[in-house]
């Protein structure tokens, strides 16, 4: 049998690669990012073009783009979904209409969210470069991921549970606030936190709708920096801006590594629930 | 209000529901009809096939080929699967098939943190590291090869945990069946499994190869951008993305419809792979277990 021990040994030693390559990146980062992060860093605004400084500015940013996408997507993912998994049997016809169109929402390439969200939100509804116009060419994209999984979340609140609402004559409504949606909490925790994360990373939609100033934004039409777009221009634009550019780029994967345990114990939290 | 006031708040609630489904189903004709709408002025200026005949991309003498940053596009994509392909499906394999089950749990963990990394930080990567390797030190390693490796790397995890969640729905007594007959893993694999769980890997594949065309920043910040045929691997190359990002921020006019023209023939090629994936049986989605869902 010594194909099969082969074949074993060359699937270990793949996906041990791809472990290797995985902790290669994520070392690299800390190693290179470690020296230029400190408190200070992340208290100060960008001098110099961002060469020195911190990003104080920039987190501030970050946090309405993403805020503004999420404030605005979460209530229409959660009433989407909760009509896909509910009111599915009714409307069969439109409920793949509107799964199909999500699927193809969810493919369309980043950039071409920033081609829509710049020539729609800044342009056409006059919003410009802003906070405004990036968080909600965002709630655009991060839309079917949430609507995903937030059906899935309440897909798997057990039949016996709707069945007893209906049993005791509550309303749809009422069903919905008082049994559906407390059941199905933590899986939409997972997918409010998927969102977030999905915005935290983009960078393309962001450069042509909010902009790339470094100030400190004072309401949602000025213009803002995001983390993401910081990296860019430090690394590709501003010599000597790679040390800079990886501390951020450190802080942006740690905030992901945070957000992605959260949405692990979310998600532990919900399986156990429906186990019990 | 008593839980019992039944018709009157469920027939508001059908009503927001219905009206949300709608709005989220309708987006995606309004960013159609709005990148068309911008491209629309070039589309008439120019013609359909001025960008296939124009010789080269000199926009503000108004010629506008195309066609080099189309093939570097598909080269790049190529590259990346030529690579992540295989890593990617022996990745689920093993996952799915051979790990014991606490070594595929941490594995299955650390393809979804890959997957949850930005492009932006791949693009940081490859610039400081991978290019100067590419390189060799004497000169610039931003080309085909940089972008096709970073490319290949984001999206290894969507092949990975596609062919691992195909794999987990092929029925277990089938994979039984041929251990009990005596079947090795590797026979199991190549003649059992895969082929019960093709349908998934393909779409994988091509849903894989939908992110490859439309990623933007990772190969912006390792393939050079410079408008050219795609020569060889250390020759530097500008995808249609690249040019996007590279030159919305100061075109004007017929220069800046002719972008909207690049990115509706990104979303027509896009969207005719999730056609082909769906046709598949769609990609079984490995994202809602969490981590799995980043492009940029």
């Amino acid at each position: 049998m010594k194909s099969e021990r082969l074949f074993a040994g060359l699937l270990w030693t793949v996906s041990m690669g791809v472990c290797a390559l995985l902790v290669w990146i994520v070392v690299d980062l800390a190693w290179r990012g470690i020296g230029s992060l400190s408190i200070e860093f992340l208290t100060s605004v960008p001098r110099d073009a961002g060469r020195a400084g911190g990003i104080s500015s920039l987190l501030i940013s970050t946090m309405w783009i993403v805020s503004t996408a999420t404030v605005v997507a979460l209530p229409i993912g959660l009433f989407s979904a909760v009509l896909l998994a509910e009111g599915a049997q009714q409307n069969a016809r439109f409920a793949r209409l509107v799964r199909g169109s999500l699927d193809m929402l969810s493919a369309v390439p980043s950039i071409v969210f920033g081609l829509f969200g710049n020539a729609f939100f800044c342009i056409t509804l006059g919003l410009g470069y802003s906070i405004l116009s990036g968080g909600l060419t965002l709630a655009c994209m991060i839309l079917p991921i949430l609507i995903r999984t937030i059906e899935e979340a309440l897909r798997s609140v057990p039949a016996e549970q709707k069945l007893a609402a209906s049993a005791l004559g509550l309303s749809r409504a009422t069903t919905l606030t008082h049994v559906l949606l407390p059941a199905a909490a933590p899986g939409v925790a997972v997918g409010l936190v998927l969102g977030i994360g999905r915005a935290l990373s983009e960078t393309a939609a962001l450069i042509f709708t909010s902009g790339y100033v470094t100030r400190t934004p004072h309401d949602l039409l000025d213009s803002g920096r995001a983390l993401s777009v910081h990296i860019y221009d430090l690394a590709m634009n501003i010599p000597g801006g790679n040390g800079r550019a990886y501390a951020s780029a450190l802080v942006l994967v740690l905030m992901l590594f945070v957000l992605n345990g959260l949405v692990r114990l979310a998600a532990k939290r919900f399986t156990k629930r429906l186990a019990t | 209000m008593s839980p019992y006031a039944r018709p009157k708040r469920d027939r508001a609630l059908s009503v927001v529901l219905l009206s949300s489904a709608a709005l989220a189903a309708s987006l995606i004709v309004l960013i159609l009809v709005f990148v068309f709408g911008e491209a629309r002025g070039a589309l008439r200026a120019e013609g359909f096939t001025a960008f296939l005949t124009d010789a080269g991309w000199h926009p503000t003498d108004g010629e506008f080929g195309l066609l080099p940053m189309a093939a570097a596009t598909l080269a790049t994509t190529l590259g990346a699967l030529v690579m992540a392909a295989p890593l990617g499906i022996g990745a689920g394999l093993f996952n799915a098939l051979i790990a014991p089950r606490p070594v595929a749990r941490f594995h299955r963990a650390l393809v979804e943190v890959l997957a949850g990394i930005p492009s932006v930080v791949f693009g940081l990567w490859g610039l400081v590291v991978l290019v100067p390797l590419i390189g060799g030190g004497e000169r610039s390693g931003q080309g085909l090869l940089a972008a096709s490796v970073v490319l290949a790397l984001m999206i290894l995890p969507t092949i990975a945990l596609s062919t691992e969640a195909a794999l987990e729905r092929v029925p277990r007594e089938l994979l039984q069946g041929a251990a009990a007959l005596g079947l090795g893993p590797v026979a199991c694999a190549r003649r059992v499994a895969l082929p019960a769980a093709r349908r998934g890997v393909i779409a994988g594949l091509v849903l894989a190869t939908g992110r490859a065309i439309g990623e933007t920043m990772a190969v912006l910040m390792v393939a050079g951008n410079v408008v050219a045929w795609p020569a060889g691997l250390r020759e530097p190359l500008r995808t249609l993305t690249g040019n996007i990002a590279l030159e919305m921020g100061y075109a004007t006019q017929e220069h800046r419809s002719v972008l909207f023209v690049a990115g509706l023939v990104l979303m027509l090629a896009v969207a005719l792979l999730v056609v082909l994936a769906s046709l598949f049986g769609g990609a079984p989605t490995a994202t809602s277990h969490g981590g799995g869902a980043s492009s940029a």
